[in-house]
């Protein structure tokens, strides 16, 4: 008897070791010998850097002649950025949102805190924005963001806390009730929003199976390329609706100094990012449903990108420093929605 | 460890016969300093460094800091949902793996050996996978949740929904933990208490019941501690609402990703405490009722 609960205690006591182990991990990654690039991304690119990895290794190759291998990582934007100070080896970081970035940069010094002046556009080779994504035939007649008020409709979207997707997505609602009132209509809008949301996702991922697999909800605040990829991945049962306004998501790339410079990497992934600005690279970009820079890929899929009106992070909220400390940080504007009243 | 029991060498003769202290007598087995040190140095690798890493981090926030963070009503709700359905889940497992674990040893039918072993499922299948299986299900158009939803009833995306899925990862620890016992159980002890005249009732709650008692309640006890930290199915089916929805390992993942480390580690060392602490109350029963039942 006391024998049995001894090893069961021991058990328990295991199990919990073992949950620790993988904190304890993370730092072997990038040893091998090969020319090897880590691209730590955020969810939806998936599909885009698997592409513009296969253009590059060709491209690489028809240059130096070198066979290169290059790895992506994926998740929700924040938990990657979180990974990369942990120690997670990556070349490059091509994330969701600038104050990711920063916090790599300004947490664990992995790059200088100018790294987003160091490329074109603000070291964002590609743009994209919020749009919504209804069920075919638009049965609730949202047209835009006020019917996301109408009571009965299920609106779906992933946590800001933890998706850098859902951060845009808060952002452009907030946008919409500044035009239309100013700050206090803007945060009784996305206060009345938030009432209409049944289920908070921690990534734009989980939120898009929510909405398409599980059918929950009546509208999904998407990233544009994701809804045009879920129209793809599921068939026609969906429309796109765009609003009047949204907002212009800018995910940045950067190089990891201190990493690329460990691990002698530091040309293939300036020639990496560089790539992305490439005409080649940018009609991939454009391929994918994300805005792209190059006026030729633009003009070519321009019937993808409708023009609508897009507030700026900058213009608007004052940068994503202050955006993160007003509505994201503990106890902003966001936590206040949840309070009990 | 009083002084008395110390060898102490200025008494002389009078020390070696002595008794000396418990721990220092020998034992019967061989190898025990090499097996304490593995096992001292193993637990401390594993379990006491990490947890140590744990108590130190939260401290970068000063005491009242520990305390505004597990006070604050997010966290405070998140706590509350997370031991309080694990409790209850822990609960209604016992009786009802008391039940399976009861049929699965006294009675003999076909298919037994295959339910056995399915007991053991939520143990094997990894917990996003239970987690996605069991929203599939309770979703309001998956077979179940449909079902539910019909006499307004909300299962996935809801408490119930959490409770479920703790129901389903805590039932083998109850199982498994009676059914060993439930074998061993001597039948002549039931056999000469119906000489005696008990009538079935008074056999099970008075002769069955004492001597399963001690492994239904670590059972139970493994189930609750397993729920509390039950993160990759719940996080699936809870639907994730702050103040609602929200599991206290799941706020302590947004903490991290949030870079609020130390507040992360405040949340990990209360759930720690409080498990610990119920733990403790647990096996102090279990030593109480062990105790009684030798009398």
């Amino acid at each position: 008897m006391t024998d049995t609960h001894l090893s069961r205690r021991g058990l328990i006591a295991s199990a919990a070791g073992l949950a620790t182990v993988p904190l304890l991990g993370g730092q072997a990654f990038g040893q091998d010998k090969a020319l090897t690039l880590l691209n730590v991304s955020y969810d939806p690119t998936r599909e885009l850097y698997k592409q513009i990895n296969a253009a590059y290794i060709d491209y690489w190759k028809g240059k130096t002649g070198q066979v290169i291998k290059i790895d992506q990582s994926h998740g929700g934007s924040g938990k990657q950025a979180r990974s990369v100070i942990d120690g997670l080896q990556a070349d490059v970081v091509t994330l969701a949102l600038a104050a990711d970035i920063d916090e790599i940069a300004a947490r664990a010094k992995l790059m200088p805190a100018n790294w987003q002046s160091r490329l074109p556009n603000n070291s964002t080779p590609y743009t994209s924005t919020i749009v919504f994504l209804v069920r075919k035939g638009n049965p609730w007649k949202i047209r835009d963001w006020p019917d996301l008020l109408k009571p009965g409709v299920g609106v779906i979207t992933p946590n800001p806390k933890t998706s850098g997707g859902a951060r845009w997505a808060y952002l452009a609602a907030w946008a919409y009730g500044l035009k239309n009132g100013g700050p206090a209509a803007a945060q009784a809008y996305v206060e009345k929003l938030y009432k209409n949301v049944p289920v908070l996702d921690t990534g734009a991922r989980g939120s898009t199976t929510t909405f398409a697999q599980r059918r929950l909800g009546d509208v999904l605040l998407s990233w544009e390329n994701e809804a045009h990829l879920t129209i793809e991945e599921f068939g026609p049962n969906f429309d796109i609706v765009y609003p009047s306004i949204s907002i212009l998501a800018e995910p940045p790339v950067a190089i990891v100094d201190k990493n690329v410079d460990r691990h002698k990497t530091r040309t293939l992934a300036e020639g990496y990012l560089n790539f992305l600005y490439s005409p080649l690279a940018q009609d991939i970009i454009a391929k994918n449903f994300y805005r792209p820079r190059n006026a030729v890929a633009a003009a070519k899929y321009a019937a993808n990108f409708k023009q609508i009106a897009l507030v700026t992070i900058d213009d608007t909220f004052g940068g994503w420093k202050k955006a993160q400390a007003t509505h994201f940080a503990d106890g902003g504007v966001f936590d206040k929605i949840y309070k009990p009243t | 460890m009083s002084d008395q029991i110390l060898p102490n060498p200025s008494v002389g003769g009078a020390v070696a016969r002595r008794r000396l202290p418990r721990w220092v007598e020998p034992s019967i087995l061989p190898g025990f300093p090499l097996a304490m040190g593995i096992t001292l140095a193993y637990l401390g690798l594993i379990v006491i460094l990490p947890l140590t890493a744990l108590a130190i981090r939260p401290l970068e926030l000063g005491l009242s800091g520990i305390w505004q963070a597990l006070t604050e009503d997010r966290v405070a709700a998140a706590l509350k949902l997370s031991f309080g359905l694990s409790a209850i889940a822990a609960l209604v497992n016992a009786p009802l793996g008391l039940l399976l674990a009861w049929t699965l040893t006294r009675y003999e039918f076909p298919g037994r050996r295959i339910l056995d072993a399915l007991v053991d499922l939520p143990f094997a299948l990894p917990t996003a996978v239970a987690g996605i299986a069991l929203t599939t299900i309770y979703a309001p158009n998956g077979p179940l949740g449909e079902l539910f939803a019909k006499v307004g009833i909300k299962t996935a995306y809801s408490p119930l929904g959490i409770f479920i899925a703790l129901l389903f990862i805590g039932l083998p620890f109850v199982v498994r933990a009676i059914q060993p016992v439930l074998q061993d159980i001597d039948r002549e002890v039931e056999e000469a208490a119906q000489t005696l005249g008990a009538n079935s009732l008074q056999r099970a709650v008075f002769v069955v019941l004492p001597a399963i008692a001690p492994s239904l309640i670590s059972g139970v006890s493994l189930a609750f501690a397993r729920a509390v930290g039950e993160y990759g199915s719940v996080v699936f089916i809870a639907g994730n609402m702050p103040m609602k929805t929200e599991i206290a390992p799941l706020l302590i993942v947004i903490k991290l990703e949030q870079y609020d480390y130390a507040g992360a580690a405040a949340v990990g060392l209360a759930m720690v405490g409080i498990s610990f602490g119920a733990l403790i109350v647990i096996n102090a029963v279990q030593i109480f009722l062990a105790g009684r039942g030798r009398r």
